[in-house]
């Protein structure tokens, strides 16, 4: 008997919302039914793994047979289990009905995965399955062989910036700690992620606890310091869960602790649950709510590196930092920096949704074009409808649209083009999305996560948001863009931290490139793509009616009239304006 | 080990709760020498109590020598913790970005419809809680609703009326 057959099931918090752990037990019970021919632990082995990026289609379940390779099964069903595993396990021959379409791995093959590279493929709570891909030889390397000046080198010559968002070169960050002087020194892994519409952070986590691990060892050893943190935003549950197992494991077994596999390093790693705030993400916020305080920032300089958590010096870094830090030790700076573009090294992980085909995280060499992420990585919009524009960077970036559409996803480029990397959240969003009310929404959202603290986040975002409100409400009035140019420039110079500085950024990128769409809002109390509810008043266009019935199916009121061959009608008096119908029809023949 | 003072004090014209104040000194006990321990120790009672009584917020700030203004300072600032009493299945509607264009709004109005309560309110039967939250992390399933750790993706109006029948049709215990 050879080599057993591996089953690879989806579980990070995408896959067990699609059902994953109904379908682990369903190949459980069904294997061991069937009894010799598929018992586990011989002939094969069940294996539940963190997420694989294509959360859309979940759940995923990969079947590898030593002979017959690598088969991916999407959408699958507890009922359908039974059915894989006679056909084949036992039989030996994939159902090909039930396989993945080709779009899974124009999917796959598009990406680079290098953080990523563990995600999908090994058990998260194993340490044997991290070992066996050459886990924690990066830390080994550097205390055997490198001094901390030489690793502190190495990451300022692959040239890694902080994936957090902001950029900043992550050797020099580490030099500035290294240099202070001091015996207690803290590190922070910064897993606070706020951001809607950013998932990376968890699924690392979720997927590949150990990394972070190693990669928060290396930087310790580099600093200097014996002590860390990470800390975890608690709405991530099964993400806290799997680290927590994954720290227990370490240090049973000497990889974390005192003197570590005896090669005389000490270093130590507890988690720090978030409670629910945004600002948390803000590396004084953050280090505020762990010394057990509101997370309020404060002024920097002093700056972490010298004063930071409890007074002694702090290094902060991002997951994702943390977690390309043990491949650039193991392949080398010269590797890491042959990747990407001249200004941005590496790979960047990006959490595309939205109206997209295929959402979900892909990662990609730094400088490919935000065309090609969307058309060619995640097959284009959704229901044939047309592209209007993409957001970058959460709340505190700003809408590309399609003329910017060529612009190379890397820190620079993003910036020139009114938006930011920040954790590379890409919303993509289609004709039907109303620029003004997303620009509403996302300060509402900033100025309720505003900590208070200085005034211009404090009453300047919620004037701001306002007149956004009147606006989208059509009582605009001549002279709001004025207002909202003026008064976003001057938050995002006077305000404290990094919140209150972008979060004038959605307003100002989609004023620059959709000023009509306010424009009509204001001046013609109308909404251009049929989003705010307030300026619309829904009918049928006849001429567009393809009398199929979408509609009337939809419609949780009744307000639509339809039979079978007959142009549907929507009876104003009833119709809620909740869109469903709008939503429902595929041919534009609702406004 | 300290006890607990048996009568809270700041408390003049709501009737005090009457609780156990047992578990909040286990959860006091454990972290009572971490340093920053002031949130571990709000999260482990609400964990006990579902929420964090009144007078729990007395004891804490005896035994870990803070004042009760700086413990509600924290317990205002940050999302997670509540001050009342929370509903048996709690409503959680996603409207991160995600969900937002995929039309949270609405699946969101509907619940304040149906339920008869708006953001972080307690239908008063104690049946339901119903929260916004920004993000729970599945955008791919966008819009998405959770009741206690049940998610449903790809949330529509429809779905919003079966979500609340079969939750009307559950015990409360």
């Amino acid at each position: 008997m050879g080599e057993a057959i591996k089953i690879l099931i989806c579980q990070g918090t995408g896959g067990v919302s699609a059902g994953a752990k109904k379908v682990e037990a369903e190949f459980n019970r069904i294997i061991s039914e069937r009894g010799v021919n598929a018992v586990v632990g011989k002939r094969c082995d069940i294996i539940k793994t963190g997420c694989r990026g294509l959360c859309a289609n979940d759940v995923l379940v990969d079947i590898v047979d030593p002979e017959l390779g690598r088969v991916t099964y999407d959408f699958v069903q507890p009922e359908e289990v039974a059915q894989l595993v006679d056909e084949h396990i036992i039989k030996r021959t994939p159902l090909e009905k039930r396989k993945a379409k080709p779009y899974y791995n124009t999917f796959v093959d598009q990406q680079m995965r290098i953080v990523m590279t563990g995600c999908g493929q090994i058990d998260p709570e194993s340490l044997d399955a991290y070992l066996a891909e050459d886990g924690f030889k990066a830390i080994e390397k550097c205390v055997k062989e490198m001094t901390p000046a030489a690793v502190i080198d190495e990451v300022k010559k692959a040239g890694l910036r902080g994936r957090g968002g902001g950029g900043f070169p992550t050797g020099m960050k580490w030099s500035f700690c290294a240099a202070t002087p001091g015996k207690l020194k803290y590190l922070i892994c910064n897993a606070d992620e706020g951001d809607p519409g950013a998932f990376m952070d968890r699924s690392i986590l979720e997927g590949d606890p150990y990394c972070i691990i190693e990669g928060m060892m290396i930087a310790a050893y580099a600093i200097g310091c014996s002590k860390g943190y990470v800390y975890v935003r608690a709405e991530y549950p099964l993400a806290i869960e799997r680290l927590q197992k994954a720290l227990d494991v370490c240090r049973e077994k000497g990889y974390l602790g005192h003197n570590i596999q005896g090669w005389g390093f000490d270093f130590d790693l507890i988690i720090k649950k978030g409670a629910g705030a945004f600002v948390c993400g803000e590396e004084t916020a953050l280090m505020a709510s762990i010394e057990g305080e509101r997370g309020m920032p404060r002024p920097r300089p002093p700056f972490p590196a010298v004063k930071g958590l409890w007074a002694k010096p702090t290094n902060i870094n991002n997951v994702e930092t943390f977690a390309n830090v043990r491949h650039i030790i193991n392949k080398g700076a010269e590797w890491y920096a042959s990747l990407g573009t001249d200004t941005t090294k590496g790979t960047k992980i990006f959490a595309v949704t939205g109206k997209v085909k295929h959402t979900g995280l892909v990662e990609v060499p730094a400088g490919m074009t935000v065309r090609d992420v969307i058309y060619n990585v995640c097959g284009g919009i959704a229901n044939n409808r047309k592209f209007k524009a993409v957001q970058a960077g959460g709340p505190s970036g700003g809408c590309i649209p399609p003329e910017v559409l060529d612009t190379p996803v890397d820190y620079d480029s993003l910036i020139k083009a009114g938006a930011m990397m920040g954790s590379g959240g890409l919303v993509v969003m289609d004709e039907t999305t109303c620029m003004v009310d997303v620009a509403r929404f996302f300060l509402s959202f900033t100025r309720m996560e505003s900590c208070g603290k200085c005034v211009p986040c404090r009453i300047g975002l919620k004037v701001m948001l306002d007149i956004l409100e009147r606006i989208t409400a059509g009582r605009g009035q001549a002279g709001d863009i004025e207002t909202l140019l003026e008064m976003g420039s001057t938050i995002k110079k006077a305000s404290l931290c990094g919140l209150g500085q972008t979060a004038p950024n959605p307003i100002l990128s989609t004023i620059r490139y959709f000023r009509e769409e306010y424009e009509a809002h204001i001046t013609d109390k109308r909404c251009p793509s049929n989003c705010c509810k307030e300026l619309l008043l829904w009918q049928v266009i006849e001429e567009k009616c393809v009398k199929c019935g979408a509609c009337f199916k939809a419609c949780p009121v009744d307000a639509i009239v339809w039979e079978k061959g007959q142009v549907a009608y929507l009876d104003k008096e009833k119709c809620t304006k909740c869109k469903s119908c709008y939503d429902a029809c595929r041919f534009m023949a609702i406004e | 080990m300290s006890n607990a003072p048996a009568e809270a004090t700041n408390v003049e014209e709501t009737p005090v709760e009457e609780i156990d104040l047992g578990p909040a000194n286990h959860v006091i006990d454990k972290y009572l020498t971490l340093p920053g321990n002031l949130m571990p120790v709000l999260q482990g009672i609400q964990d006990e109590y579902g929420y964090v009584p009144k007078p729990t917020i007395d004891l804490v700030a005896e035994r870990l020598n803070v004042y009760p203004s700086q413990i509600f300072g924290v317990l205002t600032f940050y999302a997670q913790f509540h001050l009342k009493p929370r509903g048996r299945y709690i409503i959680r509607v996603c409207v991160g970005t995600a969900c937002h264009v995929q039309g949270a709004p609405r699946i969101v109005e509907t619940f304040f419809d149906k339920l008869g309560i708006s953001h972080a309110e307690t239908s008063p039967d104690l049946r339901y809680t119903f929260e916004k939250v920004a993000c729970l992390g599945a955008c791919g399933m966008a819009p998405l609703a959770m009741v206690n750790d049940d998610t449903f993706g790809k949330m529509t109006v429809q779905k919003v009326e079966e979500i609340i029948a079969e939750y009307n049709q559950r015990p409360m215990k």
